[in-house]
């Protein structure tokens, strides 16, 4: 072996180019970004040179910005108990299946990962709208006489960013799942207990740890996510991303944005610190 | 273990139903004979697929995503590979935080990303060209490819090598000639996903284009959030199969349910 290649230096040299990359292109630019927070805008003055904490005052002084807040996190919160819901059963199904069918399976679930967001989402515009599918069917069945209004609503942006973050929830799962020991469940049968006892009693506590951390990925996605919220929430419906953007490249006060955003980095980044010591303090006691 | 029940099946009919729906109506918008939206449509006609041709903004907004998504997945594969080859063997101090630095860009909210981007890049006067586009996808793909390479990396048998540089071949040699062709899958595999990716990416994107550096997804978006016509269904129905044909070329390069089992195992 040569020198230069058992030398202590080479795993720097060899990653040498990427950390330069990412130093000086997302190190660099989030520390000013942080930065830019705590400048000042006018609308005559531009950008300030002194720094102060008058955005954050600004931010969280208004309650507009509160209810902003507000509905992105329920929003998200929301995302993630229907994936919880809906993800955890399939993921166990998907799970019991013959392999043919469970590859099948897995491809529809989770192919739609690889499609762009913003075509899921116009996808859903189309369903949700008020001449929509989902609205023309139901009226054509007669259960309803006018639209039910699912454009423009937390709601409909719950239910189209389940659509999107499902499959890692369900990947999530599906991975504990194939950690579990398949004799557990054959012996709770056994002894006499149905599928519903089974799913709840056995099933259901194992996968807990993939529940947890599904939950976490989908919290986070959710909170920040931009293309389905601004396509169907658009400005009467704003999230945080989405009123970073206008205060980017409508409005045009680049510090309130920076610290819009920042504010957002910090909340994702307190939870997610938060609930992983969480979830290691219970779960590392469920373990033991 | 007991075979799924009626329960099971109803509920996941239902559930297939829910994840192909929003697809299929895009699909199925999209051959309308008619001028606004309908499902299903009321007969069957390619006119919005010519209105495509019509359109040249979404055609050269296509030609840029394709041309960024291959340099940046060329650029952030040239960069991941050694720092993958060094984080997956190497035992060194910094090594967990290197790791967690490339990593990053899947943690970090996409939308703090476009701004710092924005401002960074506008500093030096790059920001909205086709370079500043490429070192930013360059960052926010490289993760894709470095799980995939490591991976990869870390099914490597260390002694092909050693039998390699005891023969006398150089560090070169032996990485063009032994250790890359062992690990070529996960590349291949981590470019095409980075691919993806990038042709896909429209949040950090959107802070950082011109109007003459506007990719597919951002130029789809501003149609959509401004009018939805059967013209954005047809483009849209164009991405969904060249989405879906990358969807077969990896799976045959490096098996779609590894690469998707990759990103929940993680």
């Amino acid at each position: 072996m040569s020198v230069f290649s058992s030398s202590a230096a080479r795993p720097w040299l060899l990653s040498g180019p990427a950390l330069a990359l990412f130093a000086s292109l997302l190190v660099t630019p989030i520390v000013m970004t942080v930065l830019l927070s705590f400048r000042e805008f006018s609308f005559y003055g531009g950008i300030s040179d002194t720094l102060g904490l008058s955005n954050y005052i600004e931010i969280l002084g208004d309650g507009y910005f509160y209810e902003i807040f507000l509905r992105t996190f329920l929003i998200a919160l929301g995302t993630t108990v229907l994936c919880v819901l809906l993800g955890v059963p399939e993921a166990y199904f998907i799970h019991r299946m013959g392999p043919l069918w469970r590859s099948m399976m897995l491809l529809v679930v989770l192919g739609p990962l690889l499609i762009s967001v913003v075509v899921r989402t116009l996808g859903w515009a189309i369903l949700l709208g008020n001449k929509g599918v989902i609205n023309d069917l139901l009226t054509r069945m007669e259960l309803i006489e006018r639209p039910l209004k699912m454009m423009y609503t937390s709601g409909g942006i719950v239910l189209a960013l389940t659509h999107v973050m499902i499959p890692f929830m369900i990947l999530a799962v599906w991975a504990s799942l194939q950690r579990q020991d398949p004799d557990s469940e054959r012996a709770a049968e056994s002894l006499g207990a149905g599928p519903v006892t089974v799913f709840l009693r056995v099933v259901l506590p194992q996968c807990v740890p993939g529940i947890l951390s599904g939950s976490l990925i989908v919290f986070s996605l959710s909170a920040s996510a931009f293309a389905t919220p601004a396509i169907l929430g658009g400005r009467r419906v704003k999230v945080v991303s989405t009123t970073v953007y206008d205060e980017f490249l409508n409005t045009l006060n680049w510090p309130l944005g920076a610290a819009i955003a920042v504010l957002l980095l910090v909340s994702i980044m307190t939870i997610m610190v938060a609930w992983t010591r969480l979830v290691e303090r219970r779960h590392g006691e469920a373990l033991q | 273990m007991r075979r799924n029940g009626a329960f099971a099946l109803v509920f996941n009919g239902i559930f297939a139903l829910f994840m192909v729906a929003p697809l299929v109506v895009v699909i199925g918008v999209a051959f309308t004979p008619e001028g606004y939206l309908e499902f299903p449509p009321s007969g069957l006609s390619f006119r919005w697929f010519q209105a495509i041709l019509d359109n040249p903004d979404f055609i050269e907004a296509a030609w840029i995503s394709l041309e960024l998504g291959v340099v940046s997945a060329t650029l952030a594969t040239a960069f991941a590979v050694p720092a993958a080859l060094a984080i997956g063997r190497g035992r060194f101090a910094g090594r967990e935080g290197m790791q967690a630095l490339f990593l990053s860009p899947l943690t970090v909210p996409t939308v703090v990303l476009g701004i710092a981007f924005l401002r960074f890049l506008s500093l030096f006067d790059i920001n909205g060209t086709f370079v500043g586009l490429v070192l930013c996808h360059a960052i926010i793909i490289t993760p894709f490819i470095l799980r995939l390479v490591l991976a990869s990396v870390a099914g490597l048998d260390r002694s092909l090598e050693k039998a390699a540089i005891s023969l006398g071949a150089s560090d070169w040699t032996v990485f063009r000639r032994v250790t890359l062709p062992l690990i070529l899958p996960g590349v291949v595999g981590g470019w095409v996903l980075a691919f993806i990716t990038s042709f896909d990416e429209l949040t950090v994107t959107v802070f950082i284009v011109n109007p003459s550096t506007t990719t597919l997804p951002v130029r789809l978006f501003s149609h959509i959030t401004q009018t939805t016509d059967p013209l954005v269904a047809s483009i849209s129905t164009v991405v969904i199969l060249f989405t879906v044909l990358l969807m077969v070329v990896l799976d045959r390069l490096y098996g779609l349910d590894r690469l998707l089992m990759g990103e929940g195992a993680r």
